[in-house]
């Protein structure tokens, strides 16, 4: 395409669209604009510092960087796995890998249990040796982790295929080996996807819910993390859960500030 | 800036529309009467069967059922969710429905549930009553004091003068039995009504005083009721010889 015509007029799409798009935004900020509006800010202070909302606010960060180096741990030998080996099923492969991104975390919950609970495919052999998972912190974390390695997978995935192997290939052709070339060319590749896949990848584990309710179960300081005390509140105290809820958004518009404000990253 | 403020005004008539038209908009033809009841969860079973009968027993009058957890249907009431009928699990919980003017005349106790013991089938934890289930080392699975069957749970701890160390406090009745049958938790304390509807998949044990801790259920017909003739009718059926037979099938008590 020639650069010089087209370089100096700006993209528009059309105004309707861009209509369409405003109601767009509006349906994903409108509800977080009513929950603004709807916190008691007088009781605000004392909602927030309840021993309940402070152990769930410990709790849920505690396991959410667990999940997260767990996560960093495995998913970025899983991201090299599905982009740089070739093997047999390897769409296949790549395909599996975000089941949990797309069932619903109530079957991640249930799937978790079949394989790890007392009377699990593992869980079993697991119980004869005296390691108990279920209602313990760990099995917080291997909810975590087990929804939110797919988002870690995916955003380094993007980063290693759109830079292509040729810097590797270089590298390993001047005689570097496969250890050092992953350490000082592949990881530097992936830098981009790896900021952005480990954001989400610690938003996605500090927001879930539906895994962890089932699998792990719901005890303040060990089990109950921040979205459980939300919904648990919601029964009695519809004020403290709407607080809570507040403390989550903040917390979650942190993070994705600290790594997207920095800088513009694409994901994919 | 404008423009993105009418945006903005235009989703959320949208929203409010969407919001009176809800649950319970009048999508049958005409002639057919909707009747709309909010019941509580532990009814889901029990109250489809009592809605068929009353269908039965009025042609054209189609029953239909929104169960949740007792106090979130009182919020969908109060927020203005259309509804003729609501059966709570306890007490308390329709208490906040009366006091919000949500409820036309007097909530009446139609039926009662009491707690009880269930386990895995094979018992792992050789438990023969609520003091087994509260010594060291059982995972005893409980609901959380915030929940009606919670409550209950605490005044039935209260009154066997045990402490009770659950390793899960969960947020239903439903969460605890699953906890059971999946043989994750050595013991649980659900209702007895729970415990009959779970069958083979749970082993009961009737702990002494389990009734001490009784939730008594009530009934109303609602202020916002545009069928109140028919909501009174079906309270009438709740109460009558046919609907208690079929609760008492299920295991629960009398009022």
């Amino acid at each position: 395409m020639p650069a010089s015509v087209t370089r100096d007029v700006p993209v528009r799409p059309p105004r309707a669209l861009t209509v369409i798009g405003v109601l767009g935004g509006a349906a994903i900020l409108l509800p977080f604009v009513a929950l603004v509006a709807g916190v008691d800010l007088t009781r605000l202070p004392r909602l927030l510092t309840s021993p309940a909302a402070l152990d769930a606010l410990g709790l849920s960060v505690r396991t959410s960087l667990a999940a997260t180096a767990v996560c960093l741990v495995l998913g970025i030998p899983l991201a090299l796995t599905l982009t740089r080996l070739e093997f047999p099923g390897r769409s296949v492969a790549r395909s599996l890998v975000l089941l949990p991104l797309v069932v619903p975390p109530v079957v991640g919950g249930i799937a978790l249990t079949e394989a790890f609970g007392r009377r699990g495919l593992v869980g079993e052999h697991l119980h004869v040796l005296g390691l108990e998972i279920a209602f313990t912190s760990t099995a917080v974390v291997m909810a975590q982790v087990f929804v939110s390695l797919p988002f870690l997978v995916v955003a380094l995935e993007g980063s290693l295929q759109t830079r292509g192997e040729a810097h590797e290939r270089t590298a390993l052709s001047l005689g570097a080996s496969p250890a050092r070339t992953f350490r000082t060319v592949t990881l530097p590749l992936m830098a981009p996807g790896l900021l952005a896949g480990t954001v989400l990848t610690f938003a996605r584990a500090l927001g879930e819910f539906g895994a962890t309710i089932t699998f792990a179960g719901s005890m303040q300081g060990t089990t109950r993390t921040l979205p459980l005390q939300v919904y648990l509140e919601r029964e009695t105290d519809p004020e403290a859960a709407v607080a809570l809820s507040l403390l989550l958004v903040v917390v979650a518009l942190a993070v994705i500030t600290l790594a997207y404000g920095r800088k513009r990253v694409t994901i994919s | 800036m404008r423009r993105a403020l009418s945006a903005l005004a235009a989703v959320s008539a949208l929203a409010t529309t969407g919001c009176t038209g809800g649950p319970a908009a009048q999508d049958s033809p005409a002639g057919d009467v909707t009747l709309t009841v909010f019941a509580a969860a532990s009814l889901s079973d029990v109250f489809e069967e009592i809605g068929e009968d009353f269908e039965a027993e009025h042609p054209g009058v189609t029953v239909r059922f929104n169960v949740a957890g007792s106090s979130g249907l009182v919020q969908q009431i109060t927020a203005g969710a259309p509804a003729d009928v609501f059966a709570s699990a306890d007490e308390p919980t329709m208490a906040r429905a009366v006091s919000a003017g949500a409820v036309s005349g007097e909530p009446r106790p139609f039926a009662s549930n009491v707690l009880t013991l269930v386990t895995p089938p094979d018992n792992p934890a050789g438990i023969t009553s609520l003091a087994d289930a509260a010594a060291e080392g059982v995972d005893l699975v409980v609901c959380a004091p915030q929940v009606p069957c919670g409550s209950a749970t605490a005044t039935l701890a209260g009154d066997a003068g045990l402490a009770l160390d659950p390793v899960s406090e969960e947020s239903s009745v439903t969460d605890v039995l699953g906890k059971v049958t999946s043989g994750e938790a050595d013991a649980g304390l659900v209702y007895v009504t729970d415990a009959t509807r779970a069958g083979e998949a749970v082993h009961t044990v009737d702990p002494d005083r389990a009734r001490s801790a009784v939730n008594t259920y009530p009934i109303a017909t609602l202020a916002d009721s545009e069928r109140a003739g028919l909501a009174e009718a079906f309270v009438e059926h709740v109460l009558g010889t046919q609907g208690q037979e079929v609760l008492r099938h299920a295991g629960f008590g009398h009022p």
